[in-house]
């Protein structure tokens, strides 16, 4: 065969898997998620949740989405256009770019009769790109999310979306301190960049030596401050409903709104996969790990457990106020990382060399 | 060819931005085009096999520094949504023009007659640990005058935000 073909045919696969991978993301994050956060946040709070739609309320999403489609897409008169209608957009884009460089299984797979057809086979990757610099484009491209925010408080010419937008920049900036700190630890410790070994090196000891376990403080610190990232509660004061109206979002409606919610929603799964990868030791898990077939269910398995976390923390931690929320990063969070860093780097400076 | 299709979007985006950036009657999408325009340059890292600078590139001028500028404007409300209505250039801009000509002129003809080695070896992948490397052996002192600089901004800005009379600690 052709190499010039072989490599067309390996360009249209990785596309249609990124497409597929993509629509599948999306759907998790429109369909999925709010159904699993209203079922079990109101199982939190002794309620049954949506139950009327489809079985056990399992027809709601859709019912939800047909609901969004349906109305009218509405630009209101005093908004900045352009930025207007660019702002959903970039909040989505950045946090779905992010899923690219992780990996889901140890080994590629080569794909069933292409060997026959072409002359080699071809191999499914178990991530899209695996770059070694893939911790540093995880914080560097997820913190381009906040534009969107930004760009949508500001363009809706409203003093509490306003508000929100100036809250937002200020939370992200002080959060991503932290996170760095976390980050920069677990690079001390596996000593890559590269998502895939830091993954792979949490194999040892029987595929247990989680960074959870070696870096605790390292993982609650990211815990926090992906939560705060990605605007969840306790620190979704970019929204606050009692304080703001809806902040960025009190302008939008229709599928515009729809998709700021889609990507908060979807920051959720990022974080809980961002977590798995990280600390969580990825697809290795004793013994069941060793088979490369449960690798990828183990791996989501974790995420969704983290997922489940998320929610938890949601319905079980009241709302920060402001002040305190910067306080708890500049004065608490980011001297614990920067210790935290410290004490890692003088261990693996003892141990490593 | 698809390399260099990306390098004519690449320097679209950078001079579009650059030209955005000063002729926009709007504070705020001046900075929007500012950001087009760091884009473009992480762009260019990326062309040249430098990942790592790319990437640091998007984290602190993108990431960071941008969204300082924005909520710098942002706080200026009144002057940013409605776009200025006098002139953007000042008295000097007659001025400015020999001197930017030189400047571009002085320029090319530093570029043109160097002949740009082309090396046959493939660029290096494992740039983070060369750089590290280089940092802290035979860029030692650079680097350590680039840590202090940096010191001393922080610990001035902490100087020029702090209160000069702090005000009484109200009671609980």
């Amino acid at each position: 065969m052709d190499p010039i073909i072989v490599y067309a045919i390996t360009i249209v696969v990785e596309f249609i898997k990124i497409l597929v991978i993509a629509t599948v993301l999306m759907l998790a994050a429109a369909m999925g998620m709010p159904l699993t956060e209203r079922k079990l946040v109101g199982r939190f709070t002794l309620r049954y949740g949506p139950n009327r739609v489809g079985p056990f309320g399992l027809l709601q999403p859709i019912a939800d989405t047909f609901k969004m489609f349906f109305k009218e897409e509405l630009v209101p008169g005093h908004v900045d256009w352009w930025v207007y209608v660019m702002a959903p957009g970039i909040t989505l884009v950045p946090i779905l770019l992010v899923f690219a460089v992780i990996p889901i299984a140890r080994e590629a797979v080569a794909i069933p009769f292409t060997e026959r057809m072409l002359g080699l086979p071809l191999m499914l990757t178990p991530w899209i790109a695996d770059i070694n610099v893939g911790v540093l484009y995880m914080a560097a491209i997820g913190s381009l999310a906040t534009y969107g925010i930004i760009l949508g408080g500001w363009s809706s010419n409203n003093k509490y979306s306003l508000l929100g937008g100036l809250r937002t920049s200020a939370q992200m900036i002080s959060y991503e301190l932290p996170l760095g700190t976390a980050l920069l630890s677990v690079v001390l410790i596996t000593g890559t960049m590269q998502i895939r070994d830091i993954v792979e090196w949490q194999g040892k000891f029987g595929g247990l030596a989680w960074l959870i376990f070696l870096q605790p403080v390292a993982f609650l610190i990211f815990f926090i401050s992906s939560l705060a990232e990605a605007g969840r509660s306790p620190f979704d004061l970019p929204e606050t409903e009692n304080e703001l109206i809806g902040g960025f979002v009190t302008e939008y409606g229709g599928m515009k709104f729809a998709l700021f919610f889609g990507a908060e929603y979807l920051h959720v799964i990022l974080l809980s996969t961002i977590t798995t990868a990280l600390f969580l030791g990825g697809w290795n898990f004793p013994i069941l790990g060793q088979f490369a077939i449960l690798q990828p269910f183990i791996f989501i398995a974790k995420v969704v457990a983290m997922i489940f976390m998320v929610i938890w923390v949601r319905t079980a931690v009241p709302r920060l106020r402001f002040d305190k929320l910067m306080a708890f990063s500049w004065k608490f969070m980011l001297p614990l990382g920067l210790l935290n860093l410290m004490v890692t780097a003088l261990v693996a400076a003892i141990l490593f060399f | 060819m698809i390399i260099q299709a990306i390098f004519i979007v690449m320097t679209l985006c950078t001079l579009g931005g650059a030209v955005g950036v000063v002729s926009s009657r709007n504070l705020f999408h001046s900075a929007l085009y500012l950001i087009l325009s760091f884009f473009g340059v992480a762009g260019y890292y990326v062309l040249l096999s430098a990942g790592f600078l790319a990437v640091i590139q998007l984290m602190v001028y993108i990431g960071a520094i941008a969204i300082l500028i924005l909520f710098a404007i942002m706080f200026s409300r009144e002057s940013a949504m409605n776009s200025a209505k006098e002139s953007q250039a000042n008295r000097q801009r007659w001025l400015g023009l020999p001197v930017a000509m030189g400047l571009f002129i002085s320029l090319i003809a530093v570029i043109i007659p160097v002949n740009w080695p082309i090396q046959q070896t493939a660029p290096t992948t494992d740039m983070v640990r060369d750089l590290g490397v280089a940092f802290l052996t035979s860029y030692l002192i650079p680097f350590e005058v680039v840590s202090v600089l940096l010191s001393v901004a922080l610990i001035g800005a902490v100087m020029l935000a702090r209160e000069e009379n702090p005000p009484v600690k109200e009671t609980k």
